[in-house]
């Protein structure tokens, strides 16, 4: 299967600017971010997670801890696979037992990943809250779970992908959708 | 062929280096789990794997039972005393009994080289070898290599002295199979009567005097000697032994101010190790023991983790 | 029945024939052997791009009967080597009970008469119960049929009684078979010792265990002046030892197994118990003096040290496994395959090795196609291919290390006493 970009849907500003935003809603949300610390799903989620704890910092003036979660060990689809992916490690080195997570991803589509991510956070102690920040809800949830805050709603089909580039990994920062190119 | 596409883990000799460095790899967030206060993921939940030991051995079969509940798989540990098969059981039926109760992997420990290969040939379960005869031990080795690697940051170019009764120890063949492909420079010491011949074929220095091996190592690897050999007339008498190769402080001069002591367990202590290098911080024999949980989690990861259908034999 | 073999290349090396000829047969002896013989009114076989030899003689064979017939008997063996190109076999006493005495001879040369396919000739033990304390009533053997004494399967380890058996074997012109192993070098071993044996992690065997035994032997041959027969020898030393007492003069002989000469202990690598020997595999150094050794003339004879085993025996683990291999039915094939087609051994030398060897050796009157002579003929065809298939093995062993190896150069027609009892490896 062979993906071809059809349409830019967030150019970079676009992202810093939802980024920004995001960044508020959770002060607001939190009331301040003394209790809150971010933790992004691996691998977009990583940068991303880095970059709302830089924000709400600027902002509040405040340093949010920050931390990486790897969720191979919890997937649920690990026995359909013809064979595994690499393992990561999870980097939460704070105790999350008490504090508010924002956990972060950059795309939020079946709910599996963030099923996988509660999961594993839940492994490593017992938060007072999780709330989900992700950078674009396309749609088409399989279980029970809703974004606390969205930078863009994309409606999309299942024939589509979203790309999320981010600088530390794709040396750019965009959106886009792509479709299937049959070769 | 990367490693998750072979059905067994039978021996270090046929992995690559790659296949190692992936093991290794995943073995480091398997550490992290062991280190929280919930050790347990759900990742092989619905898998089931069993222990079959034709040897005693209780470290690296709780090693593998641990590894694989820490994981959420079944871990069952299978009773099979060698008098069984005096009493006539074939390990084919054995085996077969296993595999039709709907075991996915099997652990292998028998004091004959070559039967976890036969066992291997013969059932559609994965194999991991725990040991066989003189033969190897690869999750030990394993182990072993992880330990270094974490201690010192890389393998490349490192003197490593692998220190006893080579000639019947599987840890050492399974240790010279897995650090010579990360270009170490691999010496064995011993007596003579406890060296196989051409052992040098194997791209190791052979050493039988102690001082002479352990000059400027970075990694002492001591085996355990073992007491039975001395009664088929190997070598003459257990004082002799740990006179001429036990690892004492003052031996240790030799080495490298940072060298690492590594021993497979469990100790005898005062015949080929000292309790003083035992208990000092340069030994890094606990730590190896953690490590082994760690890198069999990711062995029963990679073997199991997969749709099997699809995986090749 | 008159059988006129027409066109082949008759190689006879006792007369050194080497030519395009025919061979008539009569009433179960040779008739005549020359240019165009006229056909009267015998069959005619077709012998054309055919070696035609006289019949081949394996001098070293276990038919397991009596006493452990599911693993071979005298029946099956019979079949296996007339199908594998034999119409002489010798039989080893290494059965139960053994054969140190005139009624289990006796018994085999029945069964083997019954059978009809091939000649059986019993070697008998030189000690009682093949227990090397005690010699066998050996003029009792010899009266009974057997041409040889051996304990092969385990060494005479008494110094004092393997002189005593050289000495009275002496008396009925019989050769001493000997199996050379020390026992105390040879303990749990599993394999040639070298590097292979460390890599496996199998206990080795070294070469020493065979020759410090053909030392001794070769020792005592030169005490007694009996006659020493080495079997499957299988290192450059043992080859060493054995020039250096033909040398001498002393009456000392050889053989090698055909799984010595093509097979090296690398093969153990896969613990597949087909591989277990004893001697074991060795390395290709011994490989390749054992074959100098057959064109210098040193080794005297090819015998298969056929060894059929039970499924269970080598179904196993490596170590448990039995030791040996099924081996008549691959033998000539092997020979023809890894040694003359790539020119390593010569056609003529290879049939000598086959024939006047072993008859030299044993005092057979057999082996060469000289007129008068029984009419026992092997022919070849160098240019059959076949895949040895243990299923379609007339022998009840299937144990072959050779399993699925395509050969090439089979036995065609085997000749028994002017009969033909086996056709393009099947029994007629």
């Amino acid at each position: 299967m062979q993906l071809r970009d059809k349409t830019m849907i967030m150019d970079e500003t676009a992202m810093g600017r939802a980024l920004t935003r995001i960044a508020h809603e959770i002060i607001e949300r939190n009331k301040g971010v003394e209790k809150v610390a971010v933790v992004g799903i691996r691998r977009r989620g990583g940068p991303l997670a880095k970059r709302l704890a830089a924000r709400i910092e600027e902002i509040e003036g405040v340093e949010v801890p920050v931390g990486i979660l790897d969720i191979t060990l919890y997937r649920d689809d690990l026995t359909t696979l013809a064979s595994q992916p690499v393992v990561h490690r999870t980097e939460v080195n704070f105790n999350i037992n008490g504090l508010i997570i924002v956990l972060v991803d950059d795309v939020l589509y079946t709910g599996r990943t963030v099923r996988a991510a509660l999961d594993a956070l839940i492994d490593l102690g017992r938060p007072k809250a999780i709330q989900l920040a992700v950078l674009v809800d396309r749609g088409h949830r399989e279980l029970p779970i809703k974004a606390d805050f969205i930078g863009r709603n994309v409606p999309t089909s299942r024939q589509e992908e979203i790309a999320v580039r981010v600088k530390e990994i794709d040396s750019k920062d965009e959106v886009v959708i792509q479709e299937i190119v049959d070769t | 062929m990367g490693f998750e596409q072979k059905k067994d883990l039978l021996g270090l000799r046929e992995l690559s280096r790659e296949d190692i460095e992936l093991i290794l790899n995943i073995a480091l967030p398997m550490k992290d789990v062991i280190k929280r206060d919930i050790k347990k993921v759900p990742t092989l939940r619905g898998k089931a794997l069993a222990t079959v030991f034709y040897e005693p051995s209780t470290r690296t079969r709780t090693s593998f039972e641990i590894a694989g509940k820490y994981l959420s798989a079944d871990t069952v540990n299978l009773t099979v005393s060698t008098s069984s098969v005096l009493k006539g059981e074939s390990l084919r039926d054995t085996i077969k009994t296993i595999e039709v109760m709907g075991f996915d992997l099997l652990v292998m420990r028998h004091s004959m080289s070559g039967a976890p290969h036969y066992v291997a040939r013969n059932t559609d379960m994965r194999i991991i070898n725990a040991g066989d005869g003189a033969n190897e031990h690869p999750t030990q080795a394993l182990l072993d290599i992880f330990s270094i690697r974490e201690k010192k940051g890389s393998l490349e170019d490192l003197k490593i002295a692998i220190v006893g009764d080579i000639l019947h120890s599987r840890v050492a063949r399974s240790n010279i199979y897995g650090l010579s492909k990360f270009g170490c420079e691999i010496r064995v010491v011993g007596p003579s009567t406890l060296m196989p011949p051409e052992i040098e074929k194997l791209g190791v220095k052979r050493y039988y005097s102690l001082d002479e091996a352990l000059d400027g190592v970075d990694v002492i690897n001591v085996l355990r000697i073992q007491r039975e050999r001395q009664q088929i007339g190997l070598f003459p008498s257990l004082d002799e032994y740990a006179n001429l190769y036990m690892i004492s402080p003052e031996h240790l001069l030799r080495a490298r101010d940072d060298v690492l002591v590594l021993h497979p367990g469990p100790l005898n202590r005062g015949i080929e190790i000292s309790s003083q290098i035992a208990d000092s911080n340069v030994a890094v024999i606990n730590e190896q023991i953690t490590n082994g949980v760690a890198v069999r989690m990711a062995l029963l990861f990679l073997m199991m983790g997969g749709a099997r259908d699809e995986i090749a034999n | 029945m008159r059988l006129l073999i027409k066109g082949g290349r008759v190689i006879d090396p006792a007369n050194g024939l080497n030519a395009l000829m025919d061979v008539l047969l009569d009433e179960g002896r040779i008739v005549a052997v020359n240019n165009d013989l006229p056909d009267d009114d015998a069959e005619v076989i077709d012998a054309k791009d055919k070696i035609v030899c006289p019949g081949f003689i394996d001098m070293h064979v276990h038919l397991r009967e009596p006493g452990q017939e599911y693993k071979e008997d005298i029946s099956s063996g019979s079949k296996a080597a007339a199908a594998g190109g034999f119409t002489t076999v010798c039989c080893m006493p290494n059965t139960e009970p053994a054969i140190d005495n005139a009624a289990v001879a006796s018994f085999i040369r029945e069964r083997a008469r019954k059978t009809g396919l091939t000649n059986v000739l019993p070697i008998g033990a030189i000690t009682q119960g093949r227990a090397g304390n005690e010699l066998s009533e050996m003029a009792e053997l010899v009266s009974a049929g057997c041409i040889a004494v051996s304990d092969d399967g385990s060494p005479v380890m008494r110094t004092d009684i393997m002189r005593n058996g050289l000495e009275y074997a002496k008396m009925f012109a019989l050769p001493v078979l000997a199996h050379c192993e020390d026992l105390n070098l040879s303990r749990d071993g599993q394999m040639h010792e070298g590097y292979y044996s460390i890599i496996y992690g199998l206990k080795g065997i070294p070469v020493e265990a065979e020759e410090v035994m053909i030392a001794r032997d070769i020792m005592l041959t030169r005490l007694t002046g009996g006659y020493l027969h080495v079997c499957h020898i299988s290192t450059r030393g043992a080859v060493d030892l054995v020039r250096k007492a033909k040398k001498e003069g002393l009456n000392v002989t050889c053989e090698v197994t055909p799984h010595h000469l093509v097979l090296s202990d690398e093969a153990v690598g896969t613990y597949d118990a087909n591989t277990k020997v004893n001697p074991p595999l060795r390395s290709w150094e011994h490989i390749e003096a054992l074959r100098e050794a057959l064109n210098e003339g040193v080794i005297d004879c090819i015998a298969t040290d056929h060894a059929p085993h039970h499924l269970e025996s080598k179904d196993c683990e490596y170590i448990l496994a039995s030791p040996g291999i099924s081996g008549l039915e691959t033998a000539v094939a092997l020979i023809m395959n890894e040694l003359v087609h790539p020119g390593i051994l010569d056609i003529e030398k290879m049939v000598s090795l086959f024939t006047t060897g072993p008859a030299d050796i044993l005092g057979l009157d057999r082996g060469t196609l000289s007129p008068g002579q029984v009419a026992d003929v092997t022919v070849l065809d160098p240019d059959m291919v076949k895949t040895v298939d243990p299923a379609k093995f007339y022998s009840k062993g299937k144990n072959t290390p050779f399993i699925g190896r395509e050969l090439k150069g089979w036995p065609y027609m085997t000749i028994r006493a002017g009969k033909i009892v086996a056709c393009a490896g099947k029994i007629v």
